[in-house]
């Protein structure tokens, strides 16, 4: 507030949304408190963005916390680690709570003591240790970006060597509405928080970094501007809370005063993005050996009476954690993830969390809105920070005119909502452009197949 | 407790959550904006005004479900969304205060059935519904819509709510309201003051007379964000620049007051409520620009020199026609799109 007053304007960047309740208020006094253990855990081979890790354990097989159960595959892959100690009940295929897809994943029931494996939860020395061995920790530990969009973070340290990195950028925003874990991370890890955006730095070889945190968590700036009051090399700063501010453009937009397109990725202009979740998790990879098999989870929305932020094992089963919140009994609506750009769940009996999921959104009365046809206010246009016209998109991509819909870069959409979220209408813009994008990527399949043929 | 709920999850893509703003929202809100420049129109010219734009609107209603019927569309929630009753007044206010009831019957229907449905309904129609059919009535009915600004007793109008200021001495009704409209062109046709015509003392049409009671309305729609502010003021801007730069042959003394021109006639219904009309205007804010600085210049050019006193209505329907083309420039920059060029630069 002190900076309203004063009359500086925060650092944003141009359209956006945010909504007059946010829903946040419900967890920002909930501090984190660990989940009971879960007795079974059901952990996906494809956590994370690129190709699935392949299993290394069978049924029967005797497994303890810490250790690698799926190993990366190529270049953009991340390895899974078991998250608890106990046995393999099975190896089989089972629906994404992220896209519904079967795929493949290793059950575990806990039978043993909750150790670690050999090897894991040792201390280090990070003040010596060599780029090359930060990036062997962080993938050893399959460490994903956990702000939601799970890429692969050594992937994302190994910038090819014709771009030049210059600033990490670390996204303290958390703009999704409800959305609280990285606010309790940031308020009770600083310190280790900070640690791992060094080694993130030393790992690429850059020496700047740029803290973004939305001006809704002045604790939490000013916690960090006291941490880094020596250091001048990592500046700190407040921006408007608007969403969707801690994505990569906009993030980026408002710190560097940098524009990409938005297919492009932010090594295009000298930066890469990590989340403070994603810092944290590289700390204690590189510190203690700790490969990623928990992490901190928002659940919350109407339909809890006890919103919570858990520290989660990763493949917990969701159920549980919903009777730990107390969920009521005429819930309507299951969101992994915040309610701009989460994914709504079909089945609770299936939903296990995974190394992306921030967020579990229960809602009541969730409502269904009947859509209209467009009736040309412009505020999609008004709100979408990546310059599109949603209005025609969402016209051309509900005539299936895909080759117009190609001409107004629909693949360009980033899919955050904002058009849909202001629309009078309330047209569904970004589940068509979504549909027109899936039939895009089929049609240009089915003709590259065509032409190899030929 | 958790089976019982596990069959009705709702599933949809994201967003989940949405805006409070929603067209019947925004169409009721213009209703309600065009509530004083109405009351304003009964109080100067008498209660007929108030059957004029009631029939008017039951016209366009009754039309309305008529048509959606017909194409099998849902009726009910349609009819909520409030668009239909917009069209029914902002004609009645383009109409003479004393207009014959089957005129703003035909004009309704001919603004819902013709210009609104056969182009596809609410979202799709190219023109402006009121103003369409306005123009068709001006061609129907010349000697009602233009010249005849007969006395509101020649129609058989009482007097409940005629204006106090409009009784002489002798409590009788003088008739300077009926008389022509401000803007006529003939030398020797009245002047008005600035108060007059600020209040709406003035004759006109009934829902441009009080330049007040629009403005109160208009502002209640910049304030809740229906309307983008720079289009009247854009629009309002131009006519006052056009008034000043170009010369006017006619010989009224008003001729070259740009203020005259502003508060006189029906500039500021045409710029706070018909330019402004989301469906048949441009997407982004270069292209609403373009529409009212195109509409400021047209409604000049028309009155200076074309046979009309009033431009407003044609000046916003020849831009509504050139919309898809302001469109088709104005599409809003890809975000970094400039960037991407100045990289291809330096690399070659």
């Amino acid at each position: 507030m002190s900076f309203v007053k004063s009359g500086l304007k925060y650092r944003t960047f141009a359209g956006g949304i945010h909504p007059l309740d946010d829903g946040k208020a419900l967890t920002r006094n909930k501090r984190e408190i660990t989940a009971p253990l879960p007795k079974t855990v059901y952990l996906f081979m494809s956590q994370h963005i690129g190709a699935p890790a392949k299993p290394l354990v069978k049924k029967g097989d005797i497994v303890r916390k810490g250790q690698l159960i799926g190993e990366l595959q190529g270049f953009i892959s991340a390895n899974v680690h078991a998250s608890i100690s106990g046995k393999v009940v099975d190896v089989t295929n089972l629906p994404l709570p992220t896209t519904g897809v079967k795929s493949p994943a290793v059950i575990i029931e806990r039978t043993e003591e909750d150790l670690w494996v050999d090897g894991a939860n040792v201390i280090s020395d990070i003040d010596s240790i060599s780029p090359g061995e930060i990036r062997k920790c962080i993938q050893s530990a399959g460490i994903v970006g956990l702000g939601g969009a799970t890429f692969p973070t050594h992937v994302k340290l190994s910038p090819p060597k014709d771009k030049i990195i210059d600033t990490v950028v670390m996204n303290g925003a958390e703009c999704e509405p409800y959305l609280t874990c990285d606010y309790h991370l940031m308020l009770d890890k600083p310190q280790e928080i900070i640690l791992g955006l060094k080694l993130a730095m030393k790992c690429i070889g850059c020496k700047k970094a740029h803290i973004g945190i939305e001006s809704n968590k002045e604790d939490v700036y000013r916690l960090f501007k006291n941490i880094l009051a020596d250091e001048s090399d990592i500046k700190v700063d407040l921006m408007e809370v608007k969403y969707p501010q801690g994505a990569e453009h906009q993030l980026i937009k408002a710190l560097l005063d940098r524009e990409f397109k938005p297919t492009q990725l932010p090594l295009e202009v000298g930066a890469v993005v990590i989340n403070v979740g994603t810092a944290f998790a590289i700390y204690e990879a590189v510190k203690f050996r700790r490969p990623l098999i928990q992490r901190l989870v928002t659940v919350t929305g109407d339909g809890v009476e006890n919103p919570q932020n858990f520290m989660v094992r990763l493949g917990t089963p969701v159920k549980q954690l919903l009777e730990e919140a107390k969920i009521s009994t005429n819930i309507s609506k299951v969101i992994f993830g915040g309610p701009m750009m989460g994914i709504a769940q079909s089945n609770l009996d299936t939903a296990v969390t995974v190394k992306g999921t921030g967020g579990i959104l229960v809602l009541k009365g969730a409502k269904q809105w009947e859509s209209h046809a467009c009736i040309r206010c412009g505020r999609c246009i008004d709100s979408c920070p990546y310059g599109l016209n949603p209005s025609e998109l969402s016209i051309t991509c509900e005539a299936k005119e895909f080759a117009l819909a190609l001409e107004n870069n629909v693949m360009e959409c980033k899919e955050c909502g904002c058009c849909t979220y202001v629309c009078p209408a309330k047209r569904p813009i970004v589940h068509l452009i979504k549909f027109a994008k899936a039939e895009i990527a089929k049609q240009t399949a089915q003709r590259t197949v065509q032409s190899q043929q030929k | 407790m958790l089976n019982q709920t596990n069959n009705n999850l709702i599933v949809s893509a994201s967003p989940h959550i949405r805006d409070m703003e929603s067209i019947p929202k925004i169409m009721w809100g213009v209703v309600l904006s065009l509530i004083p420049a109405g009351i304003a129109g009964v109080f100067v010219f008498g209660y007929y005004c108030f059957y004029v734009v009631f029939l008017s609107c039951i016209t366009a209603v009754v039309t309305e479900i008529f048509i959606l019927s017909l194409r099998k569309l849902p009726v009910l929630n349609t009819i909520k969304d409030g668009s239909a009753v917009v069209t029914g007044i902002l004609l009645a206010y383009t109409l003479p205060p004393g207009v014959p009831w089957y005129v703003p019957v035909v004009g309704s229907f001919f603004a819902i059935a013709i210009v609104k449905h056969a182009f596809g309904g609410l979202g799709n129609n190219i023109w402006n519904p009121a103003l369409a059919a306005r123009a068709f009535l001006q061609v129907a009915y010349p000697v009602i819509i233009n010249s005849d600004w007969r006395t509101l007793e020649q129609h058989g109008a009482g007097k409940l709510f005629h204006n106090i200021a409009k009784v002489d001495a002798d409590g009788k009704l003088v008739d300077a309201i009926t008389r022509a409209t401000p803007l006529a062109k003939e030398a020797g046709a009245d002047m008005y003051n600035f108060a007059q015509l600020f209040v709406g003392n003035i004759p006109g049409c009934i829902g441009e007379t009080s330049a007040i009671a629009l403005l109160l309305g208009g502002a209640y729609l910049i304030y809740k964000r229906y309307i983008k502010w720079y289009v009247p003021a854009c629009y309002i801007a131009t006519v006052f620049i056009m008034v000043l730069i170009l010369p006017s042959k006619a010989e009224t003394a008003w001729a070259k007051n740009p203020f005259y021109h502003i508060f006189a006639g029906g500039l500021l219904l045409g710029a706070f409520f018909m330019a402004t009309d989301m469906v048949t205007t441009p997407l982004t804010k270069k292209g609403l620009i373009i529409f009212a600085a195109g509409a400021g210049m047209l409604t000049v050019l028309i009155r200076f020199y074309s046979g009309y006193p009033e431009g407003v209505c044609y000046a916003i329907l020849l831009m509504n026609t050139a919309t898809p083309l302001i469109d088709r420039f104005t599409k809003p920059r890809l975000y970094g799109a400039k960037l991407r060029k100045g990289t291809e630069c330096k690399k070659g």
